[in-house]
Protein backbone atom coordinates (compact mmCIF):
# COMPACT_ATOMS: atom_id res chain seq x y z
CA UNK A 1 0.00 0.00 0.00
CA UNK A 2 1.32 3.48 -0.85
CA UNK A 3 2.08 5.90 1.94
CA UNK A 4 -0.84 8.08 0.85
CA UNK A 5 -3.28 5.16 1.14
CA UNK A 6 -1.79 4.30 4.51
CA UNK A 7 -2.44 7.85 5.67
CA UNK A 8 -6.13 7.44 4.71
CA UNK A 9 -6.39 4.73 7.38
CA UNK A 10 -4.55 6.59 10.11
CA UNK A 11 -5.34 9.30 12.61
CA UNK A 12 -3.93 12.66 11.48
CA UNK A 13 -1.13 13.92 13.72
CA UNK A 14 -0.21 17.37 12.55
CA UNK A 15 2.74 19.73 12.90
CA UNK A 16 1.77 23.31 12.03
CA UNK A 17 4.27 25.95 10.92
CA UNK A 18 3.14 29.48 10.16
CA UNK A 19 -0.40 30.75 10.66
CA UNK A 20 -1.41 29.86 14.17
CA UNK A 21 -5.12 29.92 13.34
CA UNK A 22 -4.70 26.70 11.35
CA UNK A 23 -3.51 24.95 14.52
CA UNK A 24 -6.34 26.50 16.55
CA UNK A 25 -8.92 25.26 14.03
CA UNK A 26 -7.56 21.72 14.29
CA UNK A 27 -7.44 21.86 18.07
CA UNK A 28 -11.10 22.89 18.18
CA UNK A 29 -11.89 19.73 16.20
CA UNK A 30 -9.85 17.62 18.60
CA UNK A 31 -7.24 16.79 15.99
CA UNK A 32 -3.75 16.25 17.39
CA UNK A 33 -1.63 19.25 16.44
CA UNK A 34 1.67 20.75 17.52
CA UNK A 35 2.26 24.39 16.61
CA UNK A 36 5.88 25.37 15.98
CA UNK A 37 7.04 28.77 17.23
CA UNK A 38 8.90 29.27 13.96
CA UNK A 39 11.02 32.31 13.21
CA UNK A 40 13.27 33.19 10.28
CA UNK A 41 16.56 31.27 10.51
CA UNK A 42 19.64 33.33 11.48
CA UNK A 43 17.41 36.28 12.35
CA UNK A 44 16.39 36.62 8.72
CA UNK A 45 19.96 37.26 7.55
CA UNK A 46 20.03 35.39 4.24
CA UNK A 47 23.82 34.98 4.06
CA UNK A 48 23.99 33.67 7.59
CA UNK A 49 21.04 31.33 6.99
CA UNK A 50 22.75 29.86 3.93
CA UNK A 51 25.93 29.26 5.98
CA UNK A 52 23.93 27.60 8.74
CA UNK A 53 22.16 25.33 6.25
CA UNK A 54 25.57 24.28 4.87
CA UNK A 55 26.85 23.47 8.35
CA UNK A 56 23.84 21.29 9.06
CA UNK A 57 24.40 19.16 5.95
CA UNK B 1 1.08 65.07 12.24
CA UNK B 2 3.77 63.00 13.89
CA UNK B 3 5.26 59.59 13.30
CA UNK B 4 5.89 57.35 16.32
CA UNK B 5 7.59 54.01 16.24
CA UNK B 6 8.05 51.10 18.61
CA UNK B 7 10.45 48.28 17.76
CA UNK B 8 11.05 44.90 19.41
CA UNK B 9 14.03 43.06 18.04
CA UNK B 10 13.86 39.26 17.69
CA UNK B 11 10.18 38.92 18.40
CA UNK B 12 8.29 36.98 15.76
CA UNK B 13 4.55 36.74 15.06
CA UNK B 14 2.78 35.36 11.99
CA UNK B 15 1.54 37.74 9.30
CA UNK B 16 -2.20 37.06 9.56
CA UNK B 17 -2.18 37.65 13.33
CA UNK B 18 -0.43 41.00 12.82
CA UNK B 19 -2.60 42.07 9.88
CA UNK B 20 -5.72 41.48 11.96
CA UNK B 21 -4.18 43.42 14.86
CA UNK B 22 -3.30 46.32 12.49
CA UNK B 23 -6.93 46.40 11.40
CA UNK B 24 -8.09 46.42 15.04
CA UNK B 25 -5.81 49.26 16.29
CA UNK B 26 -6.61 51.38 13.24
CA UNK B 27 -10.04 51.83 14.83
CA UNK B 28 -8.54 53.60 17.89
CA UNK B 29 -9.36 57.27 18.13
CA UNK B 30 -6.68 59.64 16.87
CA UNK B 31 -4.99 57.08 14.61
CA UNK B 32 -4.53 58.32 11.07
CA UNK B 33 -2.51 55.39 9.77
CA UNK B 34 -0.89 52.49 11.55
CA UNK B 35 1.05 49.37 10.65
CA UNK B 36 1.88 46.51 12.99
CA UNK B 37 4.20 44.02 11.34
CA UNK B 38 7.51 42.23 11.00
CA UNK B 39 10.40 44.04 9.27
CA UNK B 40 10.09 42.12 6.00
CA UNK B 41 10.89 43.82 2.68
CA UNK B 42 7.19 43.78 1.86
CA UNK B 43 6.18 45.48 5.11
CA UNK B 44 8.97 48.04 4.82
CA UNK B 45 7.72 48.94 1.35
CA UNK B 46 4.17 49.14 2.64
CA UNK B 47 5.30 51.40 5.51
CA UNK B 48 7.04 53.61 2.94
CA UNK B 49 3.86 53.89 0.84
CA UNK B 50 1.74 54.74 3.87
CA UNK B 51 4.21 57.36 5.09
CA UNK B 52 5.02 55.19 8.09
CA UNK B 53 8.71 54.52 7.42
CA UNK B 54 11.89 56.14 8.69
CA UNK B 55 15.54 55.05 8.94
CA UNK B 56 14.84 52.90 11.97
CA UNK B 57 12.11 50.96 10.13
CA UNK B 58 14.24 50.62 7.00
CA UNK B 59 17.01 48.92 8.97
CA UNK B 60 14.81 46.22 10.52
CA UNK B 61 15.08 42.54 9.61
CA UNK B 62 12.29 39.96 9.12
CA UNK B 63 12.69 38.84 12.73
CA UNK B 64 12.03 42.31 14.16
CA UNK B 65 8.57 43.41 15.22
CA UNK B 66 7.43 47.03 14.83
CA UNK B 67 4.49 49.33 15.37
CA UNK B 68 4.45 52.53 13.35
CA UNK B 69 1.73 55.14 13.70
CA UNK B 70 0.85 58.52 12.18
CA UNK B 71 -1.22 60.67 14.51
CA UNK B 72 -1.92 64.17 15.80
CA UNK B 73 -2.23 62.84 19.32
CA UNK B 74 0.89 62.81 21.50
CA UNK B 75 1.80 59.58 23.26
CA UNK B 76 -0.71 57.60 21.23
CA UNK B 77 2.02 55.00 20.62
CA UNK B 78 1.79 53.96 24.29
CA UNK B 79 -1.94 53.37 24.04
CA UNK B 80 -1.47 51.40 20.82
CA UNK B 81 1.36 49.31 22.26
CA UNK B 82 -0.86 48.36 25.20
CA UNK B 83 -3.73 47.40 22.90
CA UNK B 84 -1.40 45.39 20.63
CA UNK B 85 -0.08 43.47 23.64
CA UNK B 86 -3.60 42.77 24.85
CA UNK B 87 -4.49 41.35 21.44
CA UNK B 88 -1.29 39.30 21.23
CA UNK B 89 -1.79 37.97 24.75
CA UNK B 90 -5.38 37.00 24.04
CA UNK B 91 -3.94 34.64 21.48
CA UNK B 92 -1.29 33.39 23.86
CA UNK B 93 -3.70 32.68 26.73
CA UNK B 94 -5.58 30.24 24.56
CA UNK B 95 -2.47 28.05 24.39
CA UNK B 96 -2.35 27.26 28.11
CA UNK B 97 0.72 25.38 29.21
CA UNK B 98 1.24 23.41 26.06
CA UNK B 99 4.74 22.84 24.78
CA UNK B 100 5.50 25.00 21.75
CA UNK B 101 8.59 23.71 19.97
CA UNK B 102 10.81 26.38 18.38
CA UNK B 103 11.78 24.39 15.26
CA UNK B 104 10.54 21.58 13.05
CA UNK B 105 13.29 19.29 14.37
CA UNK B 106 12.27 19.83 17.98
CA UNK B 107 8.61 19.23 17.06
CA UNK B 108 9.54 15.89 15.52
CA UNK B 109 11.55 14.95 18.61
CA UNK B 110 8.59 15.80 20.84
CA UNK B 111 5.98 14.07 18.62
CA UNK B 112 7.83 11.48 16.52
CA UNK B 113 4.60 9.85 15.36
CA UNK B 114 3.46 13.02 13.51
CA UNK B 115 2.41 12.18 9.96
CA UNK B 116 1.31 15.49 8.46
CA UNK B 117 2.76 19.01 8.25
CA UNK B 118 0.91 22.21 7.37
CA UNK B 119 3.25 24.98 6.23
CA UNK B 120 2.12 28.58 5.77
CA UNK B 121 5.46 30.35 6.27
CA UNK B 122 6.62 33.22 4.04
CA UNK B 123 7.32 31.65 0.63
CA UNK B 124 11.10 32.05 0.64
CA UNK B 125 11.44 29.91 3.78
CA UNK B 126 8.95 27.21 2.76
CA UNK B 127 11.18 25.05 0.54
CA UNK B 128 13.66 24.14 3.30
CA UNK B 129 10.91 23.19 5.75
CA UNK B 130 8.92 21.15 3.23
CA UNK B 131 12.03 19.23 2.29
CA UNK B 132 12.66 18.39 5.95
CA UNK B 133 9.07 17.21 6.36
CA UNK B 134 9.21 14.98 3.28
CA UNK B 135 12.57 13.57 4.33
CA UNK B 136 10.92 12.65 7.63
CA UNK B 137 8.24 10.78 5.64
CA UNK B 138 5.50 13.24 6.48
CA UNK B 139 2.75 14.40 4.14
CA UNK B 140 2.63 18.14 3.46
CA UNK B 141 0.03 20.80 2.83
CA UNK B 142 1.93 23.87 1.63
CA UNK B 143 -0.33 26.91 1.92
CA UNK B 144 2.41 29.47 1.21
CA UNK B 145 2.64 31.18 -2.14
CA UNK B 146 5.71 32.83 -3.70
CA UNK B 147 7.49 29.48 -3.90
CA UNK B 148 9.69 29.14 -6.98
CA UNK B 149 8.40 26.76 -9.65
CA UNK B 150 11.73 24.87 -9.72
CA UNK B 151 11.37 24.32 -5.99
CA UNK B 152 7.80 23.11 -6.42
CA UNK B 153 8.92 20.64 -9.05
CA UNK B 154 11.77 19.30 -6.95
CA UNK B 155 9.57 18.92 -3.86
CA UNK B 156 6.78 17.20 -5.79
CA UNK B 157 9.26 14.81 -7.39
CA UNK B 158 10.66 13.98 -3.97
CA UNK B 159 7.13 13.43 -2.62
CA UNK B 160 6.27 11.14 -5.55
CA UNK B 161 9.43 9.12 -5.00
CA UNK B 162 8.50 8.68 -1.34
CA UNK B 163 4.79 8.12 -1.99
CA UNK B 164 3.78 11.21 -0.01
CA UNK B 165 1.29 14.01 -0.50
CA UNK B 166 2.81 17.41 -1.32
CA UNK B 167 -0.27 19.58 -1.71
CA UNK B 168 0.67 23.07 -2.89
CA UNK B 169 2.27 25.55 -2.95
CA UNK B 170 -0.71 27.89 -2.75
CA UNK B 171 -2.94 25.00 -1.71
CA UNK B 172 -5.86 26.51 0.16
CA UNK B 173 -8.19 23.56 0.60
CA UNK B 174 -7.97 19.89 1.52
CA UNK B 175 -10.04 17.45 3.55
CA UNK B 176 -8.05 14.40 4.65
CA UNK B 177 -9.78 11.67 6.66
CA UNK B 178 -12.72 14.07 6.99
CA UNK B 179 -10.58 16.70 8.71
CA UNK B 180 -10.90 20.10 6.96
CA UNK B 181 -7.41 21.61 6.50
CA UNK B 182 -6.65 25.33 5.91
CA UNK B 183 -9.73 26.86 4.16
CA UNK B 184 -12.21 24.00 4.03
CA UNK B 185 -15.79 23.22 4.98
CA UNK B 186 -17.21 20.55 7.23
CA UNK B 187 -18.57 18.07 4.72
CA UNK B 188 -20.27 14.71 5.29
CA UNK B 189 -18.29 11.52 4.93
CA UNK B 190 -19.07 9.70 1.69
CA UNK B 191 -17.75 7.94 -1.38
CA UNK B 192 -16.72 10.84 -3.63
CA UNK B 193 -12.98 11.57 -3.83
CA UNK B 194 -11.84 14.97 -5.10
CA UNK B 195 -8.54 16.23 -6.47
CA UNK B 196 -8.62 20.01 -6.91
CA UNK B 197 -6.14 22.55 -8.23
CA UNK B 198 -8.45 25.43 -7.30
CA UNK B 199 -9.24 26.22 -3.66
CA UNK B 200 -12.64 27.90 -3.88
CA UNK B 201 -13.66 25.65 -6.78
CA UNK B 202 -13.02 22.70 -4.50
CA UNK B 203 -14.90 24.34 -1.62
CA UNK B 204 -17.93 24.99 -3.85
CA UNK B 205 -18.05 21.43 -5.23
CA UNK B 206 -17.62 19.77 -1.81
CA UNK B 207 -20.22 22.06 -0.17
CA UNK B 208 -22.75 21.27 -2.91
CA UNK B 209 -22.03 17.53 -2.62
CA UNK B 210 -22.93 17.87 1.06
CA UNK B 211 -26.05 19.94 0.36
CA UNK B 212 -27.22 17.27 -2.10
CA UNK B 213 -27.05 14.71 0.70
CA UNK B 214 -23.85 12.91 -0.35
CA UNK B 215 -20.31 13.13 1.05
CA UNK B 216 -16.58 12.97 0.39
CA UNK B 217 -13.95 10.30 1.07
CA UNK B 218 -10.80 12.42 0.58
CA UNK B 219 -10.23 15.89 -0.86
CA UNK B 220 -6.69 16.40 -2.14
CA UNK B 221 -5.46 19.87 -3.12
CA UNK B 222 -2.62 20.28 -5.59
CA UNK B 223 -1.98 24.04 -5.78
CA UNK B 224 -2.84 26.13 -8.84
CA UNK B 225 0.33 25.43 -10.88
CA UNK B 226 0.21 21.63 -10.71
CA UNK B 227 -1.32 21.20 -14.18
CA UNK B 228 1.12 23.57 -15.84
CA UNK B 229 3.66 22.24 -18.34
CA UNK B 230 6.46 22.82 -15.84
CA UNK B 231 4.99 20.63 -13.10
CA UNK B 232 3.19 18.18 -15.37
CA UNK B 233 0.29 17.40 -13.03
CA UNK B 234 2.48 15.39 -10.63
CA UNK B 235 0.23 15.77 -7.59
CA UNK B 236 -3.06 15.39 -9.45
CA UNK B 237 -1.79 12.14 -10.95
CA UNK B 238 -0.55 10.86 -7.57
CA UNK B 239 -3.88 11.90 -6.06
CA UNK B 240 -5.85 9.99 -8.70
CA UNK B 241 -3.67 6.89 -8.12
CA UNK B 242 -4.37 7.05 -4.38
CA UNK B 243 -8.13 7.50 -4.89
CA UNK B 244 -8.10 4.61 -7.39
CA UNK B 245 -6.75 2.31 -4.68
CA UNK B 246 -8.92 3.75 -1.91
CA UNK B 247 -11.80 1.35 -1.18
CA UNK B 248 -13.92 4.19 0.26
CA UNK B 249 -13.79 6.18 -3.01
CA UNK B 250 -16.30 5.13 -5.69
CA UNK B 251 -16.42 8.31 -7.79
CA UNK B 252 -13.56 10.69 -8.62
CA UNK B 253 -13.91 14.44 -9.25
CA UNK B 254 -11.13 16.53 -10.80
CA UNK B 255 -11.17 20.34 -10.65
CA UNK B 256 -8.73 22.71 -12.33
CA UNK B 257 -8.51 25.81 -14.45
CA UNK B 258 -7.95 24.77 -18.11
CA UNK B 259 -4.63 22.85 -18.11
CA UNK B 260 -2.02 22.68 -20.85
CA UNK B 261 -3.39 20.26 -23.51
CA UNK B 262 -0.72 17.57 -23.09
CA UNK B 263 -1.04 17.67 -19.31
CA UNK B 264 -4.84 17.39 -19.53
CA UNK B 265 -4.43 14.21 -21.56
CA UNK B 266 -1.91 12.76 -19.12
CA UNK B 267 -4.24 13.42 -16.20
CA UNK B 268 -7.32 12.12 -18.01
CA UNK B 269 -5.51 8.98 -19.08
CA UNK B 270 -4.61 8.32 -15.42
CA UNK B 271 -8.24 8.92 -14.41
CA UNK B 272 -9.39 6.43 -17.04
CA UNK B 273 -6.97 3.83 -15.72
CA UNK B 274 -8.39 4.29 -12.22
CA UNK B 275 -11.44 2.35 -13.42
CA UNK B 276 -13.91 4.43 -11.42
CA UNK B 277 -16.51 6.84 -12.86
CA UNK B 278 -15.10 10.36 -12.95
CA UNK B 279 -16.37 13.91 -13.43
CA UNK B 280 -14.02 16.66 -14.59
CA UNK B 281 -14.41 20.41 -14.32
CA UNK B 282 -11.63 22.10 -16.25
CA UNK B 283 -13.41 25.42 -15.62
CA UNK B 284 -14.24 26.53 -19.17
CA UNK B 285 -11.90 23.95 -20.77
CA UNK B 286 -12.71 21.67 -23.72
CA UNK B 287 -15.35 19.04 -22.74
CA UNK B 288 -14.68 16.84 -25.79
CA UNK B 289 -11.25 15.70 -24.59
CA UNK B 290 -12.77 14.71 -21.25
CA UNK B 291 -15.41 12.58 -23.01
CA UNK B 292 -12.75 10.91 -25.18
CA UNK B 293 -11.17 9.51 -22.04
CA UNK B 294 -14.49 8.29 -20.68
CA UNK B 295 -14.92 11.14 -18.21
CA UNK B 296 -18.00 13.27 -17.69
CA UNK B 297 -17.47 17.01 -18.08
CA UNK B 298 -19.02 19.30 -15.49
CA UNK B 299 -20.32 22.53 -17.00
CA UNK B 300 -20.39 24.56 -13.79
CA UNK B 301 -19.16 23.72 -10.31
CA UNK B 302 -22.76 22.89 -9.35
CA UNK B 303 -23.17 20.70 -12.42
CA UNK B 304 -19.96 18.90 -11.42
CA UNK B 305 -21.27 18.24 -7.91
CA UNK B 306 -24.66 17.08 -9.20
CA UNK B 307 -23.13 14.64 -11.66
CA UNK B 308 -20.75 13.26 -9.05
CA UNK B 309 -23.59 12.75 -6.59
CA UNK B 310 -25.72 10.99 -9.24
CA UNK B 311 -22.83 8.64 -10.04
CA UNK B 312 -22.19 7.99 -6.35
CA UNK B 313 -25.79 6.74 -6.13
CA UNK B 314 -25.31 4.59 -9.24
CA UNK B 315 -27.67 6.88 -11.15
CA UNK B 316 -27.01 8.35 -14.58
CA UNK B 317 -25.33 11.74 -14.62
CA UNK B 318 -27.88 13.74 -16.60
CA UNK B 319 -26.54 15.95 -19.38
CA UNK B 320 -28.43 19.08 -18.48
CA UNK B 321 -27.96 22.34 -16.68
CA UNK B 322 -31.65 22.67 -15.87
CA UNK B 323 -31.77 22.66 -12.12
CA UNK B 324 -32.84 25.10 -9.45
CA UNK B 325 -35.48 27.69 -10.20
CA UNK B 326 -36.87 27.42 -13.76
CA UNK B 327 -36.64 30.27 -16.25
CA UNK B 328 -40.24 31.34 -15.61
CA UNK B 329 -39.85 31.82 -11.87
CA UNK B 330 -36.47 33.55 -12.31
CA UNK B 331 -38.22 35.93 -14.72
CA UNK B 332 -40.92 36.51 -12.17
CA UNK B 333 -38.42 37.37 -9.41
CA UNK B 334 -36.57 39.60 -11.87
CA UNK B 335 -39.73 41.45 -12.96
CA UNK B 336 -40.63 42.06 -9.31
CA UNK B 337 -37.17 43.28 -8.33
CA UNK B 338 -36.34 45.55 -11.24
CA UNK B 339 -39.45 47.61 -10.50
CA UNK B 340 -37.40 49.12 -7.64
CA UNK B 341 -34.76 50.37 -10.07
CA UNK B 342 -34.77 53.68 -11.91
CA UNK B 343 -34.14 54.23 -15.58
CA UNK B 344 -30.48 53.94 -16.49
CA UNK B 345 -29.63 51.43 -13.73
CA UNK B 346 -28.29 48.50 -15.72
CA UNK B 347 -24.86 47.37 -14.55
CA UNK B 348 -23.55 44.44 -12.52
CA UNK B 349 -20.92 44.69 -9.80
CA UNK B 350 -19.69 41.27 -8.70
CA UNK B 351 -17.49 41.65 -5.62
CA UNK B 352 -16.07 38.24 -4.88
CA UNK B 353 -13.74 36.83 -2.24
CA UNK B 354 -13.41 33.47 -4.05
CA UNK B 355 -11.33 33.63 -7.24
CA UNK B 356 -12.79 30.58 -8.96
CA UNK B 357 -16.33 31.66 -8.06
CA UNK B 358 -15.63 35.05 -9.68
CA UNK B 359 -14.15 33.35 -12.74
CA UNK B 360 -17.15 31.01 -12.96
CA UNK B 361 -19.59 33.94 -12.73
CA UNK B 362 -17.89 35.71 -15.63
CA UNK B 363 -17.84 32.53 -17.73
CA UNK B 364 -21.52 31.80 -17.12
CA UNK B 365 -22.44 35.40 -17.96
CA UNK B 366 -20.15 35.72 -20.99
CA UNK B 367 -22.04 36.28 -24.20
CA UNK B 368 -25.21 37.12 -22.29
CA UNK B 369 -24.51 40.64 -21.02
CA UNK B 370 -21.51 41.75 -23.08
CA UNK B 371 -17.99 42.28 -21.79
CA UNK B 372 -17.26 42.17 -18.06
CA UNK B 373 -14.44 44.27 -16.68
CA UNK B 374 -12.26 42.60 -14.06
CA UNK B 375 -8.85 42.29 -12.45
CA UNK B 376 -8.95 38.70 -13.80
CA UNK B 377 -10.82 39.31 -17.10
CA UNK B 378 -11.76 36.57 -19.58
CA UNK B 379 -10.35 38.70 -22.40
CA UNK B 380 -7.44 41.13 -21.99
CA UNK B 381 -9.36 44.15 -23.32
CA UNK B 382 -11.60 43.98 -20.25
CA UNK B 383 -8.79 44.34 -17.75
CA UNK B 384 -9.75 47.14 -15.35
CA UNK B 385 -7.49 50.14 -15.81
CA UNK B 386 -7.60 50.73 -12.07
CA UNK B 387 -8.65 47.60 -10.18
CA UNK B 388 -10.00 49.76 -7.35
CA UNK B 389 -12.56 51.42 -9.63
CA UNK B 390 -15.36 49.48 -11.34
CA UNK B 391 -16.75 50.39 -14.74
CA UNK B 392 -19.85 49.18 -16.60
CA UNK B 393 -20.27 45.47 -15.84
CA UNK B 394 -17.48 44.54 -13.41
CA UNK B 395 -16.62 41.39 -11.46
CA UNK B 396 -13.57 41.51 -9.19
CA UNK B 397 -11.70 38.82 -7.29
CA UNK B 398 -10.72 40.68 -4.13
CA UNK B 399 -8.51 37.77 -3.08
CA UNK B 400 -6.10 38.51 -5.92
CA UNK B 401 -2.59 39.77 -5.07
CA UNK B 402 -3.33 43.33 -6.18
CA UNK B 403 -5.82 43.68 -3.34
CA UNK B 404 -4.08 41.79 -0.55
CA UNK B 405 -0.80 43.71 -0.14
CA UNK B 406 -0.37 44.14 3.60
CA UNK B 407 -3.75 42.66 4.45
CA UNK B 408 -5.17 39.24 5.03
CA UNK B 409 -7.30 37.56 2.34
CA UNK B 410 -10.85 39.04 2.13
CA UNK B 411 -12.27 35.73 3.35
CA UNK B 412 -10.53 36.61 6.65
CA UNK B 413 -10.47 40.41 6.60
CA UNK B 414 -13.56 41.90 4.90
CA UNK B 415 -12.38 45.55 5.01
CA UNK B 416 -11.55 45.74 1.31
CA UNK B 417 -14.99 44.46 0.30
CA UNK B 418 -16.79 46.65 2.81
CA UNK B 419 -15.16 49.75 1.31
CA UNK B 420 -15.70 48.56 -2.23
CA UNK B 421 -19.39 47.89 -1.71
CA UNK B 422 -20.08 51.39 -0.39
CA UNK B 423 -18.12 52.84 -3.31
CA UNK B 424 -20.25 50.92 -5.83
CA UNK B 425 -23.28 52.82 -4.53
CA UNK B 426 -21.73 56.05 -5.84
CA UNK B 427 -22.37 54.86 -9.37
CA UNK B 428 -25.93 55.71 -10.45
CA UNK B 429 -25.91 53.09 -13.20
CA UNK B 430 -25.41 50.10 -10.91
CA UNK B 431 -28.39 47.73 -10.74
CA UNK B 432 -27.16 44.48 -9.20
CA UNK B 433 -24.46 43.66 -6.64
CA UNK B 434 -23.43 39.99 -6.57
CA UNK B 435 -21.47 38.62 -3.60
CA UNK B 436 -20.15 35.30 -2.30
CA UNK B 437 -19.85 34.47 1.40
CA UNK B 438 -17.42 31.63 2.04
CA UNK B 439 -17.78 29.76 5.33
CA UNK B 440 -15.73 26.97 6.86
CA UNK B 441 -12.51 26.70 8.82
CA UNK B 442 -9.89 29.32 7.97
CA UNK B 443 -12.53 31.91 7.04
CA UNK B 444 -13.85 34.88 9.05
CA UNK B 445 -16.07 33.84 11.96
CA UNK B 446 -19.01 35.93 10.70
CA UNK B 447 -18.69 36.88 7.02
CA UNK B 448 -22.37 37.87 6.68
CA UNK B 449 -22.40 39.96 9.88
CA UNK B 450 -19.24 41.82 8.77
CA UNK B 451 -20.94 42.96 5.55
CA UNK B 452 -24.38 43.83 6.93
CA UNK B 453 -23.73 47.44 8.04
CA UNK B 454 -22.14 48.14 4.66
CA UNK B 455 -25.01 46.57 2.73
CA UNK B 456 -27.33 48.91 4.63
CA UNK B 457 -25.01 51.87 4.03
CA UNK B 458 -24.95 51.20 0.27
CA UNK B 459 -28.73 50.88 0.28
CA UNK B 460 -29.18 54.16 2.12
CA UNK B 461 -26.82 55.92 -0.26
CA UNK B 462 -28.86 54.75 -3.24
CA UNK B 463 -32.18 55.52 -1.55
CA UNK B 464 -31.05 59.07 -0.85
CA UNK B 465 -30.78 59.42 -4.63
CA UNK B 466 -34.23 57.89 -5.12
CA UNK B 467 -32.71 54.66 -6.42
CA UNK B 468 -32.23 51.09 -5.23
CA UNK B 469 -29.69 48.26 -5.55
CA UNK B 470 -30.60 44.61 -5.91
CA UNK B 471 -28.31 42.40 -3.81
CA UNK B 472 -27.79 38.80 -4.91
CA UNK B 473 -25.76 36.52 -2.68
CA UNK B 474 -24.56 32.99 -2.27
CA UNK B 475 -23.32 31.45 0.96
CA UNK B 476 -20.78 28.70 0.27
CA UNK B 477 -21.00 26.63 3.43
CA UNK B 478 -22.68 23.73 5.20
CA UNK B 479 -24.86 23.52 8.30
CA UNK B 480 -21.88 21.89 10.07
CA UNK B 481 -19.45 24.78 9.43
CA UNK B 482 -18.46 26.73 12.55
CA UNK B 483 -20.32 29.85 11.30
CA UNK B 484 -23.54 27.89 10.65
CA UNK B 485 -25.11 28.11 7.17
CA UNK B 486 -28.60 28.99 8.40
CA UNK B 487 -27.46 31.74 10.79
CA UNK B 488 -25.42 33.36 8.03
CA UNK B 489 -28.23 33.09 5.48
CA UNK B 490 -30.82 34.49 7.90
CA UNK B 491 -28.73 37.61 8.52
CA UNK B 492 -28.37 38.30 4.81
CA UNK B 493 -32.02 37.63 4.02
CA UNK B 494 -33.09 40.02 6.75
CA UNK B 495 -30.97 42.71 5.10
CA UNK B 496 -32.83 42.09 1.85
CA UNK B 497 -30.19 40.05 0.02
CA UNK B 498 -31.69 37.51 -2.39
CA UNK B 499 -29.86 34.24 -1.73
CA UNK B 500 -29.46 31.38 -4.16
CA UNK B 501 -28.33 27.84 -3.32
CA UNK B 502 -25.16 27.84 -5.49
CA UNK B 503 -22.87 30.29 -7.25
CA UNK B 504 -24.13 29.09 -10.65
CA UNK B 505 -27.74 29.74 -9.63
CA UNK B 506 -26.90 33.15 -8.16
CA UNK B 507 -25.38 33.96 -11.55
CA UNK B 508 -28.48 32.65 -13.36
CA UNK B 509 -30.70 34.98 -11.34
CA UNK B 510 -28.28 37.85 -11.96
CA UNK B 511 -28.55 37.20 -15.67
CA UNK B 512 -32.37 37.37 -15.48
CA UNK B 513 -32.20 40.58 -13.42
CA UNK B 514 -29.83 42.32 -15.81
CA UNK B 515 -31.96 41.27 -18.76
CA UNK B 516 -35.11 42.62 -17.13
CA UNK B 517 -33.31 45.82 -16.15
CA UNK B 518 -32.24 46.47 -19.73
CA UNK B 519 -35.73 45.93 -21.18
Amino acid sequence: MSNINQLFNKELKVINMGLKSFAEDLKSQEVKVLHVDWRPPAGGNKRMAALLAKLKK
Amino acid sequence: MGLSIRVRKNTYYDSVTLMLISKEVKKLEGVNEVLVGMGTDLNKELAQNLGLANDEINQLGPNDFFISVLSDTDDIINEIAIRVDELLNQKKDADGDEYIPPTFDSAVKFAPDSNFVIISLPGQYAYAEVKKALNNNMHVLLFSDNVKIEEEKELKELAREKGLLMMGPDCGTAIINNVPLAFANVVKKGNIGVVGASGTGTQEVTVLIDKLGAGVSQVIGTGGRDLSKDIGGIMMIEGIKALAKDPNTEVIVLISKPPAAEIAERVLSEAKQAGKPFVVNFIGGNPEVIKQYGGIPGVSLEDTARKAVALSRKETAVETEEYGEDEASLKEIAAREVKKLKKGQKYLRGIYTGGTLCDEAMKLLAGEIGGIYSNIPLEPQYKLENVFVSQQHTCVDLGDDEFTVGRAHPMIDPTMRQERLVKEADDDEVAVVLMDFVLGYGANSDPAGEMLPYILKAKEKMEAKGKAIIFVGYVCGTDKDPQGLKQQEDKLREAGVILMPSNAQAVKLTKALLKAASE
